[in-house]
């Protein structure tokens, strides 16, 4: 029997190595998985590089893992952000490196990781700086430039709903990175609201298939849906609203 | 009068999608168009964080965490919206398939070319984000933008001196003074605002137009 569910988000994290390349799932807070990335702060590995969208917001989840002082390197398409004073603050520091790389290339590289795709070439980027020194071609007479993979020893992402084979369905754009990042990783980690019998979620609907996924946990479900239906009462960072009397 | 405000820009830019466009608004006073789509027309808005057919912001209260726009402010999804994750909708960009995008820019090219990610500044934190995807992939790439910066100089040059977010990809800027439909003779002025004319433009910007 296949079981890919693992109790607790410490297990979730178990071995992650110092040194490690991880993805992190999310769209500034969409997505974020926030209660993995708690685990692995206190799992304790370090030194680490972290692929992902953004750089962190507020003081929670990857701003955390920044703040911790556990990453060496930031690749990502967009660090600055109203809410990334602790990436703004390492960077000016010079207490990380940070390689940007357009969004759009970020995921397509990404994927080709997964797909097994060696290179690809790409019109993002052609003629700016962010593509100096690399190698270009004209193909049809349009200019691109050679982008490669971008794999990982971990994907840490976040979905709605998975099962024990580690099939997964996201939540509207919180889905983001998921898929791709999932894909392109040695051990993909995912934190579900709530995990289901095998064979509940529509096979027609399923969005990451399981065999892109290694381990599956349940953590605290997102206060703003209930039995499946969304009922709001949060504001934008997913906390309470104030009840005004 | 010498031109429009920025909401009668946004009114202007919408008159000109047509019914059926598939439609980026980027972040910042391109993302005001949304608000004066003809409502009786179907034209779908796509973000890049992975939704065709999005909708305006909600009602307070039913702000849903998982459902926001690039600008990472909330949205809502209309009857009909899709969502897809990071790959496919970069490649709706990338590959074409998307009608329209409006950008905002520091400066537009003669040639097209735009600049819009990075002013260069020492010290400052570099963050692309979508910008050369977008700027690279939509078949028609316009930029709204007010024609002067607040010291008075042009937004529209012969050559950026600010960072490149895309080579020659810029097909037409919507300014507060006149559209200008870039051309491979440069800058050709496709309607005037106001009491704007030919002669100030080129004044203002230091170029031949025609």
């Amino acid at each position: 029997m296949i079981d890919k569910t693992v109790a607790g988000v410490p297990d979730a994290v178990v071995g992650i190595r110092d040194g490690s390349t991880i993805m992190i799932g999310g769209f500034g807070r969409a997505g974020q998985p926030v209660e993995l990335i708690d685990a692995l702060i206190e799992q304790g590995a370090t030194d680490l590089t972290i692929v992902s969208n953004n750089a962190g917001n507020g003081d929670r989840g990857l701003a955390a893992l920044l703040a911790a002082g556990r990453v060496r390197r930031m690749v990502c398409s967009f660090p600055r952000q109203h809410d990334s004073w602790v990436f703004d603050g390492l960077y000016r520091a010079g207490r990380i490196e940070l390689e940007i790389v357009p969004q759009g290339n970020l995921a397509e590289r990404i994927r080709a990781a997964g797909a097994g795709i060696g290179a690809f070439f790409s019109p993002t980027g052609v003629g700016t700086e962010l593509a100096a020194g690399k190698e270009e071609r004209v193909i049809d007479g349009r200019r691109y430039v050679l982008e490669y993979p971008i794999r990982a020893d971990v994907a840490l992402i976040s979905a709605y709903r998975g099962d024990r084979w580690g099939n997964l369905v996201y939540r509207e754009t919180a889905r983001n990175f998921g898929p791709v990042m999932a894909s392109a990783a040695v051990t993909t980690v995912v934190q579900v609201d709530e995990v289901v019998e095998l064979g509940s979620l529509d096979p027609e609907c399923v969005v990451t298939p399981g065999i892109f996924v290694d381990r599956v946990v349940a953590v605290t479900p997102r206060r703003w849906v209930r039995d499946g239906a969304f009922v709001g009462g949060v504001d934008i960072d997913g906390e309470p609203l104030a009840v005004t009397s | 009068m010498t031109g429009l405000g920025r909401a009668e820009l946004a009114q202007r830019i919408a008159r000109d999608i047509p019914e059926g466009s598939y439609v980026n608004l980027g972040i910042g006073a391109p993302t005001l168009v949304a608000n004066h789509l003809p409502a009786g027309l179907e034209i779908i808005l796509h973000t890049e964080n992975g939704l065709l057919g999005m909708g305006p912001a909600p009602e307070p209260g039913l702000v849903d965490p998982d459902l926001i726009n690039a600008g990472k402010q909330p949205v809502t999804a209309l009857p009909g919206a899709a969502y897809f994750h990071h790959a496919d909708s970069f490649g709706m960009m990338r590959g074409g398939h998307l009608d329209v995008c409006v950008l905002g820019a520091f400066q537009v090219s003669s040639s097209g070319d735009l600049a819009n990610w990075s002013t260069g500044a020492p010290g400052a934190i570099p963050a692309v984000g979508g910008a050369m995807d977008l700027a690279s992939g939509a078949k028609n790439v316009w930029v709204m933008t007010d024609l002067l910066t607040r010291d008075g100089a042009s937004k529209l040059v012969a050559e950026c001196s600010y960072p490149l977010t895309g080579v020659g990809c810029v097909s037409r800027v919507y300014t507060d003074r006149a559209i200008f439909d870039v051309t491979p003779d440069g800058f050709r002025v496709r309607e005037l605002f106001g009491d704007t004319t030919l002669g100030e433009l080129e004044r203002l910007t230091a170029l031949d137009l025609t």
